[in-house]
């Protein structure tokens, strides 16, 4: 599985209360900044895994690559995660429309976006060198929706903190990661087979939880 | 200072987005009886330009792009009524928005700097523009172009409802209808109907003005 590091924890935890034996590879979360870079990315990898004589399946909607993912999909005979992004996954694409048609302005969260804030936003987008652009990112901007996965109280105190920043109301929607799992019980299909009966060689190193997980920079 | 080296900084300044330094130097341009046209076309264009560049080619990233944009801005405000003083008539007028439901408008607002900066007039209305005030707009302005600025695949099929509109209202063919935005390609706009698209800020200037000129050819024709 490859996948986009926003989503690499949540299908890390469940592959492995699954027992799914996947081999998780994630990009950066920070390609969604160029989305142009996603697909090649995700190709060079998928080459090397098919390579190895692996089934890959990409953790990925479309995330603003516009086409060119399902593009890999096609010409690699592979599949992604359904959608426009990880939103309409966790949140069901009917839910984001209704969200979107009664607030334009509405900016959205998740669990890894309230965690990596300061990271992916704020010093992405220059922020915190230039905080006098504040207006020409968010100005338009009327409410913040929290899409939420597993909350705690370190958390809420995050959004909260992110929400006073904005100076805008915070919405807070419990999607949990089931919508997830669904989509990845569809994309891994029936239970594989183990890893050495498809490469025919030992499979690599294993994580206690029977997982692997390798990060791409 | 002599007149090279003012432009030269000019240009520098603009690159990095210094705007007190953009705004200085241009006025101190205009006390060395430097045109505001010089300042626009000898260095803030061109600099622009070379932010502009720099994006595609990935060496700058967004906020470059805006604070540069706000250098530039800065100047503009300093430059329009000298520009109106001098009478040349603007070579055309455009209406620009983000269509409904976006309001993603970084590059609709570089794409206005550039067109005013290229000597048009420019009615900027703003995010989530819905058809019928682009309507009310046009009849209002008359302008030569309307722009369509869209960022998410969810509004991009405005483009096309706008147009319906258009045609709906009897002025599709009034009006040079452009479109652009990160997720538009030259075979989107195709399909919708538009006459024109560009994928960055100076190419739309360049498009913006040859479609212009064949409209009006064909006018005197
Ligand atoms: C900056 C940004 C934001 C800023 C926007 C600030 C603002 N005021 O505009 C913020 C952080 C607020 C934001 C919010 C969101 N964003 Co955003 N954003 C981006 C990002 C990183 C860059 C866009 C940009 O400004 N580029 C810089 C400008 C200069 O380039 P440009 O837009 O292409 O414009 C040039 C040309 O297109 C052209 N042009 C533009 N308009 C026109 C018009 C005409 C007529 C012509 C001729 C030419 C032309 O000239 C311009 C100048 O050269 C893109 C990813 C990317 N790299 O494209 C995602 C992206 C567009 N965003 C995306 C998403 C999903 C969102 C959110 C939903 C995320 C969220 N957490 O809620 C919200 C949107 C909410 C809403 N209600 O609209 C997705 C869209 C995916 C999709 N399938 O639709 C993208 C692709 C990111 C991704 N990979 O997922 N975003």
């Amino acid at each position: 599985m490859i996948a986009c590091g926003a989503l690499g924890g949540h299908i890390r935890e469940i592959a492995a209360r699954r027992g799914w034996a996947i081999e998780l590879h994630c990009l950066p979360s920070l390609l969604h900044n160029h989305p142009e870079r996603i697909a090649p990315a995700a190709e060079q990898l998928a080459r090397d895994l098919q390579g190895r004589g692996l089934r890959v399946a990409l953790g990925y909607a479309d995330c603003g690559s516009y086409g060119a993912l399902d593009s890999l999909c096609e010409r690699l005979g592979i599949r992604r995660l359904p959608g426009l992004h990880c939103y309409d996954v966790l949140a069901g694409p009917g839910r984001l429309r209704a969200m979107f048609e009664a607030e334009p302005g509405t900016y959205l969260l998740t669990d890894f976006l309230v965690r990596s804030f300061r990271r992916s936003v704020l010093a992405e987008l220059g922020l915190e060198e230039y905080p006098e652009l504040w207006p020409d990112y968010f100005g338009h901007y009327r409410r913040l929706v929290w899409l939420a996965q597993s909350r705690d109280a370190p958390l809420d105190a995050e959004a909260a903190a992110i929400a006073a920043m904005f100076g805008l109301p915070l919405t807070v929607i419990d999607t949990g990661t089931g919508g997830l799992e669904r989509e990845l019980e569809l994309l891994v299909g029936p239970m594989p087979p183990p890893l050495e009966h498809l490469t025919g060689s030992s499979p690599p190193p294993t994580a206690p939880d029977g997982l692997v997980t390798r990060r791409h920079p | 200072m002599n007149q090279d080296e003012l432009l030269r900084q000019l240009y520098d300044f603009t690159l990095v987005g210094n705007a007190p330094e953009v705004l200085s130097l241009t006025n101190q341009g205009l006390a060395m009886g430097l045109g505001p046209e010089m300042l626009l076309y000898e260095a803030l264009i061109p600099s622009l330009e070379e932010v502009g560049a720099r994006f595609e080619r990935g060496d700058f990233f967004v906020p470059e792009m805006l604070i540069a944009g706000r250098a530039m801005a800065g100047a503009l405000e300093v430059l329009r009524p000298l520009l109106a003083e001098t009478g040349a008539e603007p070579i055309g007028k455009i209406v620009m928005g983000t269509v409904k439901g976006d309001v993603h408008d970084i590059g609709k607002n570089l794409v206005n700097i550039m067109f005013e900066g290229a000597g048009f007039e420019v009615i900027d209305l703003g995010v989530q523009v819905s058809p019928e005030k682009f309507i009310d707009a046009i009849k209002e302005h008359k302008p030569d172009i309307v722009g369509f600025s869209a960022f998410l695949t969810t509004t991009m099929p405005m483009f096309k409802a706008n147009i319906n509109a258009l045609q709906k209202a009897g002025m599709r063919e009034q009006v040079i209808i452009m479109v652009g935005g990160a997720p538009v390609t030259q075979e989107y706009a195709d399909v919708v109907g538009a006459d024109g698209y560009a994928s960055d800020a100076s190419a739309a200037v360049v498009r913006a003005k040859e479609l212009l000129s064949q409209r009006r050819a064909l006018a005197r024709a």
